[in-house]
């Protein structure tokens, strides 16, 4: 992981995230409040635009102007929880060394494990963590292979299918819940986005 | 889309710019982050009032920053949270050094930014969250029940405590007993329209309204004909009262808010439906708010609200207050 590779994904993801973008406004009007897919637009927009300024930058102060850059910038749930995903990576030791495979995937885990503390949402509940966490699971299975491209493509599975199984959630977990069952048949689009997510990188990490 | 808009950018910076020019006796408009602030600086011994959520519900919160109210408000973008270096920054402007009490609707993106500027913020500082609409108990992008209407009264009562020298944990606790004794719930007969997506947030037919919905056009409890305003009013007053379950004799605090597309006369006649409701129940209604105070940008529909008041309440209720939004008294 590098600088260069951050922005080059950002790019990658924002075009993704673009093309899907009126599916994911959708998703959101019908079970949200409509404000995700801008927040996650407008995130990426500002990351991408930050190339010039962090491009040569060590990789830890880059991760931490991006974390500032999506707490401020974002709103919503997304900024805070995005947010808080970069400023732990940026967090993470031995930043000034090399970050390989290895330690990409550790960085990665430890984001989402501070997305799950900030969100307080655990898998089951209709959320992007339905997506994160199962990859976050498997990355820590991969971390220490050699050959790690025929897992990341597991990797991509996983969240897709995690991503299809919150269609029906909320009617099945007997919540206490008048929208339960309006809610079901809709995926969640934050998990939707993430899968989006997972899957540009995963792929572009596998073609190189 | 018809609305009043130069581009998609600008909508909300033009507006709270607006804003500050319109109210400059009482409030300064910061941009960057953006925070609304009371002309004149807290003053000393005071536990400063700190609110926010995204824009959309005008004139909450930036209406309601003034004497007697709140000092700070940090408006994110059209329904999404405010950003946590927003809260910092207000906090920083305001604290005369009694402490900053953050008042919170229940919705899991204002709970995260809010807790995140809280934890950014190095001064005394704590926090209630607002959750009083009886529609829900768990929607989908909340924990529990969401944080409406009611939030309005709690800022009004403990604006008022925190004016007359409360401490930072008398102001939460008052905070507390105010949004326990509140029940809301509301109902839309149209949808609104964010600007940014330029399309109605859902479908709703001419006959239709939805009933228990949240404050962003988010689902409620259901989908049903149109029905004559006693009818509606009698089946929220049912779901309150059953939640709030007021003693007889025990005096009340009656709050008919609009979401911002319903005209004042409609309203009126909401409030004179549920005052005749609530007499034939024995539930007495000695305190009232009517108007468009907690709003779903051009949504119609309204919300009914119910307080139950103490004599601690009823005196910050009436105590003087002078914001953009509310005025009494000053």
């Amino acid at each position: 992981m590098s600088v260069s590779f951050l922005i080059s994904q950002a790019k990658s993801v924002q075009k993704v995230i673009d093309e899907n973008s009126a599916e994911i406004e959708v998703l959101d009007q019908k079970i949200g409040d409509g404000d995700h897919i801008f927040n996650i637009q407008r995130g990426l927009k500002l990351v991408v635009e930050l190339e010039d300024a962090i491009k040569d930058l060590p990789l830890a102060k880059a991760l931490n102007m991006i974390a500032m850059k999506v707490l401020s910038g974002i709103g919503g749930s997304s900024g805070a929880l995005f947010g808080t995903f970069f400023m732990t990576m940026a967090k993470s030791s031995d930043l000034d060394k090399d970050v390989d495979f290895n330690k990409a995937c550790e960085m990665i885990i430890s984001g989402i494990k501070a997305m799950k503390e900030r969100g307080k949402a655990d898998v089951g509940e209709k959320t992007m963590m339905d997506v994160l966490l199962p990859v976050s699971e498997k990355l820590n299975e991969l971390k220490n292979e050699s050959e790690f491209k025929p897992g990341l493509n597991e990797v991509i599975k996983i969240a897709e299918e995690r991503m299809l199984s919150t269609k029906d959630m909320l009617a099945t977990k007997g919540r206490a819940s008048f929208l339960g069952e309006r809610a079901k048949g809709h995926i969640d689009p934050g998990a939707r986005s993430s899968q989006l997510i997972i899957d540009t990188i995963c792929k572009s990490v596998i073609n190189n | 889309m018809k609305k009043f808009i130069n581009n998609k950018d600008d909508f909300l910076k033009e507006s709270l710019t607006g804003f500050g020019k319109a109210h400059s006796d009482i409030i300064n408009v910061c941009l960057d982050p953006s925070f609304v602030s009371r002309k004149n600086k807290t003053k000393d011994g005071k536990v400063s009032l700190i609110s926010g959520g995204g824009s959309g519900h005008e004139p909450m919160h930036g209406g309601f920053v003034g004497h007697g109210m709140l000092d700070a408000a940090c408006p994110g973008f059209v329904f999404s949270a405010p950003t946590p270096d927003q809260m910092q920054a207000a906090a920083e402007h305001v604290d005369s050094g009694e402490g900053v009490l953050f008042i919170v609707k229940n919705y899991s993106g204002d709970i995260m930014n809010f807790e995140m500027g809280a934890e950014m913020y190095s001064g005394k500082n704590d926090s209630i969250i607002t959750n009083d609409d009886v529609a829900v108990e768990d929607s989908t992008f909340t924990t529990g029940r969401r944080g409406v209407a009611a939030t309005v009264l709690v800022e009004k009562i403990v604006g008022s405590l925190a004016e007359h020298s409360g401490s930072l944990e008398d102001c939460k606790k008052l905070g507390e007993k105010v949004n326990k004794n509140a029940g809301t719930m509301g109902v839309a007969f149209t949808s609104c329209t964010v600007p940014a997506a330029g399309k109605p947030t859902f479908d709703i037919g001419d006959d239709e309204m939805e009933f228990g919905v949240g404050i962003h056009g988010e689902p409620g409890r259901k989908r049903e004909k149109m029905q004559p305003s006693k009818t509606i009013v009698g089946n929220i007053l049912e779901a309150i009262l059953d939640n709030l379950k007021p003693e007889k004799n025990e005096k009340n605090l009656l709050f008919v808010n609009g979401m911002g597309g319903t005209p004042l006369t409609e309203l009126y006649l909401v409030y004179e439906d549920a005052c005749k409701i609530l007499q034939s129940k024995g539930v007495e209604v000695t305190k009232s708010l009517v108007g468009n105070y907690c709003t779903s940008l051009e949504m119609q529909g309204a919300s009914i609200t119910l307080l139950k008041c103490d004599d601690e309440i009823l005196k910050h209720w009436d105590s003087p207050v002078h914001t953009a939004a509310i005025r009494w008294g000053m």
